[in-house]
């Protein structure tokens, strides 16, 4: 059952506790951030309307339902996962950055000042949401899977106080399993669950309230797409959202041309070796009629 | 001959002072990461090392697999003389790029990881399936010259009996990967400037990367020349750059149909700073060769010819770089605010692989067997008497060998 986020940008009041969430349960630093990078998975754009009004948009991942990022990926280390989190494995990856370059949101950050370093971004909280309550620990306190073997996340390894703590901000009002940043929000502007069901309840919210919103929800469309989803009462371009993104999923673009490599190389392949087998043949005919030539030539003598 | 490598020449001291700089930008990339080292940031993660170092430097060794087809798939034979520094070249330059992308990857280590966690699903994959393959068959086209140069007779008669496959496959790995590294860039096209990003991006790389193998031959044969008074003959270089300008003309008829069915030629007046570089690539590619090839003496000339290449060169670089670098500008600009140039430790190692690429092949020429005529003075300076027998069994190629046997 795939599942999405449903961020109203009409609810937010910009007070921040998805970024801290966000922060407290990755370990990040605690700190106030306007732009996302390799610490700061989610964060609040302040933008201020013409008629003085502020207005807060959520940034993060939008976990397209075909991402550019994981076509890209050489080493497969981005993966959509059927939960519908676009996640990332570091230990496969190369640093080529080749997601960064592709992702229409610009959403990959990097570690640049590491010297191992790791690209990073939003995971839908995915690890975190799927780490069981009642996951036994061992003798030295850390979790461990229902193999054995110890949990780490994010290339931490999870004790068990990592687990209540992990497990208290990934469950919502309805004892269901969300995300930390639709947990902690109070106004309940991003709200975590499936995605068939979201959709659904987002046209819902157009229709009751016409006058409030944009009439769009963005994420449906947008690159074939996405699991996160935005209303807004201000047009997305203002509010600093990707509006050019068009709406065909991007790997397309690359399978179109990659398809058609191997027909490729067997018509090249075979028209080379014809014509290798051609001139070769030519060049044969010409040295035997002048060794013939020089045989009459000889005879006449 | 002069043996010693101690006379310091103008070149030499430039060249020690460029691998300094390079040395100590080593230090900085693998001590403190590419966020000391480079200009890179969140918003421009790609720059001068993808964009020269590994998309133009390919491009650059294009010779090797262009000159291999032309001399021993269309036997035009009368080419046979350029073929090894061709092969050489490219051979040379894979190397340089497979260093250059050591320098680019955050975790350089992992690079084999392409081999086992394979997804064929991405561009990027394929280019580093086939750089891997394609530098091994450049290696075992380029292992005569050494077989020859060492007397290794056996290894050498077998590599000659596969010399036709292995030209085939090279071909068409180049095909396959000089057009995908144009293919990488189909996944943004929201993001490039019109001028660049277009659906024909992998034709029109391939064909480019053609006309500049040829370019690069002749570049090479007229630096050789004048190092070591060795060269090929200035008719031959004719027939070269007019196959490269011929390839030319079909580049630039398909890209300004592409650019007209795009409805891109709208910008062209525009006097912006894209537009400058359209300019500058369309000058060095097209407009400065054509007119320096059809001057009557200058065309016809060594220098004449040497220019007319040089200019394809430089033409093609300003090509690859507004493809990776300069079609980007306008998106960092509108969206974060932000502009990208390489910083001097960027242009301090590509600076100084390029140097590196000299050096070498200055040491190979002038040790090895690549030149016609240098290989007989090699080899008799060496011992002269059982030099003469063999070198006269080296000469012909080993396409003419095949059929003889």
């Amino acid at each position: 059952m795939p599942h999405a986020i449903l961020v109203d940008l009409t609810e937010c009041v910009g007070c921040g506790a998805c970024r801290d969430a966000c922060q407290q349960v990755h370990h990040f630093p605690q700190e106030e951030c306007t732009q996302l990078d390799a610490h700061n998975f989610t964060t609040l754009r302040q933008i201020e309307t013409a008629e003085g009004e502020e207005v807060f948009a959520r940034q993060m991942c939008q976990h397209c339902q075909d991402p550019a990022c994981a076509s890209a990926c050489l080493v497969g280390a981005l993966e959509k996962t059927r939960d519908g989190a676009v996640t990332w494995d570091t230990d496969k990856c190369i640093g080529c950055r080749y997601c960064m370059v592709a992702c229409p949101f610009d959403i990959p950050k990097y570690e640049w000042n590491s010297n191992n370093p790791k690209v990073r971004k939003c995971t839908m909280c995915y690890q975190e949401r799927h780490l069981r309550a009642d996951a036994t620990t061992d003798s030295e306190g850390y979790v461990l899977d229902r193999s054995g073997k110890r949990v780490s996340i994010d290339g931490r390894l999870v004790t068990g106080e990592d687990r209540d703590m992990i497990v208290e901000m990934t469950t919502n009002s309805e004892s269901k399993r969300a995300t930390a940043c639709s947990v902690a929000c109070p106004m309940g502007a991003t709200v975590f669950g499936e995605r068939s069901a979201l959709l659904a309840e987002a046209h819902r919210r157009l229709r009751a309230n016409p006058d409030t919103y944009v009439q769009k929800v963005y994420g449906q469309k947008e690159v074939g797409g996405t699991s996160v989803f935005y209303l807004s009462s201000m047009p997305f371009e203002k509010l600093g959202f990707s509006t050019k993104v068009g709406t065909e999923g991007l790997p397309d673009r690359t399978w179109r041309v990659l398809e058609k490599l191997p027909d490729v190389v067997l018509t090249a392949g075979v028209a080379l070796s014809a014509v290798y087998w051609i001139t070769n043949r030519r060049e044969d005919v010409r040295k035997y009629e002048e060794e013939l030539k020089k045989q009459r030539s000889q005879q006449k003598s | 001959m002069k043996l010693s490598l101690s006379r310091i020449t103008f070149w030499k001291a430039t060249a020690a002072v460029f691998l300094l700089g390079g040395l100590v930008t080593t230090i900085i990339r693998f001590g403190w990461g590419l966020g000391a080292s480079t200009n890179l940031s969140d918003m421009t993660p790609w720059g001068l090392w993808i964009g020269f170092d590994v998309v133009t430097g390919v491009g650059l060794a294009a010779g090797g697999f262009t000159l291999a087809g032309i001399v021993h798939i269309f036997h035009i034979k009368r080419f046979h003389p350029i073929v090894r520094p061709a092969i050489l070249t490219a051979f040379l330059g894979y190397c340089l790029v497979i260093v250059g992308l050591l320098f680019d990857l955050g975790r350089p280590w992992a690079i084999w990881h392409a081999l086992i966690y394979q997804n064929p699903h991405s561009v990027l994959f394929e280019v580093a399936m086939c750089v891997m393959t394609y530098t091994a068959v450049l290696a075992l086209e380029f292992s005569p010259v050494v077989l020859e140069r060492f007397r290794l007779q056996k290894i050498l008669k077998v590599v000659k009996a596969i010399t036709v496959p292995l030209i085939i496959l090279g071909i068409l790995l180049s095909m396959l990967h000089q057009s995908s590294l144009g293919s990488l860039y189909l996944i943004v096209p929201q993001k490039m400037h019109p001028y660049w990003y277009s659906p024909m991006l992998p034709v029109l790389f391939f064909v480019s990367a053609i006309s500049v193998g040829l370019g690069m031959t002749i570049v090479e044969s007229y630096l050789s020349a004048r190092a070591f008074q060795k060269t090929l003959e200035t008719p031959l270089l004719r027939d070269l750059a007019r196959i490269m300008i011929g390839v030319l003309l079909v580049y630039f008829m398909m890209r300004g149909i592409d650019l007209f069915r795009r409805d891109a030629l709208g910008y062209l007046l525009d006097g912006s700073f894209e537009t400058f570089m359209l300019y500058l690539e369309v000058a060095f590619m097209l407009v400065i060769p054509l007119l320096l090839f059809n001057i009557r003496d200058w065309g016809r000339s060594r220098q004449g010819l040497f220019f007319t290449a040089f200019s394809v060169v430089l033409g093609f670089i300003t090509n690859r770089l507004n493809v990776t670098m300069t079609s980007l500008e306008g998106y960092y600009r509108d969206n974060f605010g932000v502009s990208y140039f390489p910083g001097i430790g960027e242009l301090a190692i590509t600076i100084s692989i390029v140097t590196v690429g000299f050096v070498i092949f200055a040491l190979a020429v002038k040790y090895l067997p690549i030149f016609p005529h240098h290989e007989e003075e090699t080899v008799l300076r060496l011992d002269s008497a059982p030099a003469r027998a063999t070198s006269a069994s080296m000469h012909p190629s080993p396409a003419s060998e095949l059929r003889r046997h």
